[in-house]
């Protein structure tokens, strides 16, 4: 039923079929986190990779910098909806993380965690095949604190809470688990086309 | 259904909306409002529930009218007293409070980044006696300070509720007022005022705002884990 009096502003037709279900396009680059941002410092960053509880490699940030990198311009959709096309991130692949941990994947799912206490979780056909990265550049300079440096996972096919800030270790899990958001209402998986933002839709 | 449109100030309007099925809710959460066109074009945006829960049957919702706005000039050119407004929530799990969070609280708000503010503040006005709160404030002019004479009767009546004003483009009114954007010393100020750590902090406002706020926090030691932020905008 229509609102009365209301007429909209429509997305550009070339740009409509880009934009999920009830998303509006914006410009800018907005910052939605829970809490302050954390300030962590290259010497002391790592990323690990673990299986359950048992670390299987960590890299240090002189490590991490040695892998392949991979530019990756993907449109992205945040729950609270706003949705920004053509980002342009570089990174490292999951695929090429995984490679040179010499580890196939054990489970099907993830739980990625974050400096600052946060988590979510990933399916791990939702990160393998090119879909997801872990990214430290955004339109080729190094990510700012704001925007989750130094690095954070990019999953640009899920609604952007998935793409966890500040990323310091991937963990396969044997069951999928909720992480901070999905404990607090949000959907457990977060496809942008299904409309699924909240637990139940 | 709109029940009541208030002008709060030149830019802003707090639209009372009485549904259907109202839900009881906690202090700090948000509605989503969806609006659709005659063609079937919708457009979704949420909005902080200023009123506290036991306000039973109605959600309080402030809105800034944006100049390239696509929501915010129909809510204040349009819409009227009478309209049906689809709306989903209150949603939110984490900027929230319930009286079991306790206290102290530190709030601090920036422009229509108080209507969260508001529900906490006047949740534990109805409900609590003993928690200690104090809200920060910050605004462009005294014009400009939503819910103003509430926030004022409300200073003067409750002990432990301090009221401080930062007008960042006008002079003090109250003797503890400050005319200047919030700072890093303005912030101590308060936390001095408050008298002890506050055991949850609650910024809300721009992402700018929200920034600069929660980085001083984290300087003046609070701890990042009990500083809960909503920020919007770019």
């Amino acid at each position: 039923m229509a609102t009365r009096g209301f007429t909209g502003r429509r997305p550009a037709p070339e740009l409509a079929d880009r934009v999920p279900p009830g998303q509006s396009l914006t410009e800018d680059f907005p910052v939605l986190t829970a809490g302050p941002t954390p300030r962590i410092s290259l010497g002391d960053w790592s990323f690990t990779l673990k299986s359950g509880p048992r670390p299987v490699k960590r890299w240090t940030w002189a490590e991490f910098n040695t892998l392949p990198q991979t530019k990756m311009t993907r449109d992205i959709h945040c729950v609270t909806k706003w949705s920004k096309l053509n980002t342009p991130w570089t990174g490292v692949l999951i695929d090429d993380l995984l490679a040179d941990a010499e580890l196939e994947p054990p489970t099907s799912h993830t739980l990625v965690h974050s400096y600052d206490g946060y988590s979510t979780n990933v399916p791990v056909a939702d990160l393998i095949g090119g879909k997801a990265m872990i990214a430290t550049h955004y339109e080729g300079k190094p990510l700012t604190p704001a925007h989750g440096g130094p690095a954070r996972l990019l999953v640009p096919h899920l609604y952007f809470w998935k793409s966890a800030k500040w990323i310091n270790a991937l963990q396969f899990t044997e069951r999928d688990e909720a992480g901070f958001w999905e404990l607090r209402g949000y959907h457990i998986y977060g496809d942008p086309w299904r409309e699924q933002r909240f637990t139940g839709d | 259904m709109i029940e009541r449109i208030e002008r709060q100030t030149t830019r802003v309007k707090s639209f009372l909306l009485r549904p259907q099925h109202w839900r009881y809710f906690r202090a700090g959460q948000h509605l989503d409002v969806r609006l659709t066109a005659p063609d079937g074009y919708q457009a979704q945006r949420s909005y902080s529930v200023a009123s506290a829960p036991g306000l039973e049957g109605l959600y309080e919702l402030v809105v800034e009218r944006l100049e390239n706005g696509e929501i915010s000039p129909f809510f204040h050119d349009v819409a009227e007293v009478g309209d049906a407004i689809e709306i989903r929530g209150p949603f939110g799990g984490h900027f929230v409070w319930s009286p079991e969070d306790g206290g102290p609280l530190l709030l601090v708000g920036g422009g229509s980044g108080l209507a969260p503010l508001m529900s906490i503040l006047r949740h534990l006005s109805a409900v609590s006696d003993a928690v200690r709160v104090i809200l920060l404030y910050a605004a462009r002019t005294w014009d400009d300070v939503i819910f103003r004479e509430e926030l004022i009767a409300l200073d003067g009546a409750k002990a432990d509720f301090t009221l401080l004003l930062s007008l960042s483009r006008d002079t003090p009114r109250r003797p503890h007022d400050i005319g200047r954007r919030v700072d890093a010393s303005l912030l101590k100020v308060a936390l001095a005022r408050l008298g002890a750590a506050p055991r949850l902090t609650f910024v809300c406002g721009s992402n700018a705002f929200v920034e600069t706020i929660t980085g001083h926090l984290v300087d003046l030691d609070l701890g990042p884990e009990t500083i809960r932020a909503e920020r919007f905008g770019g």
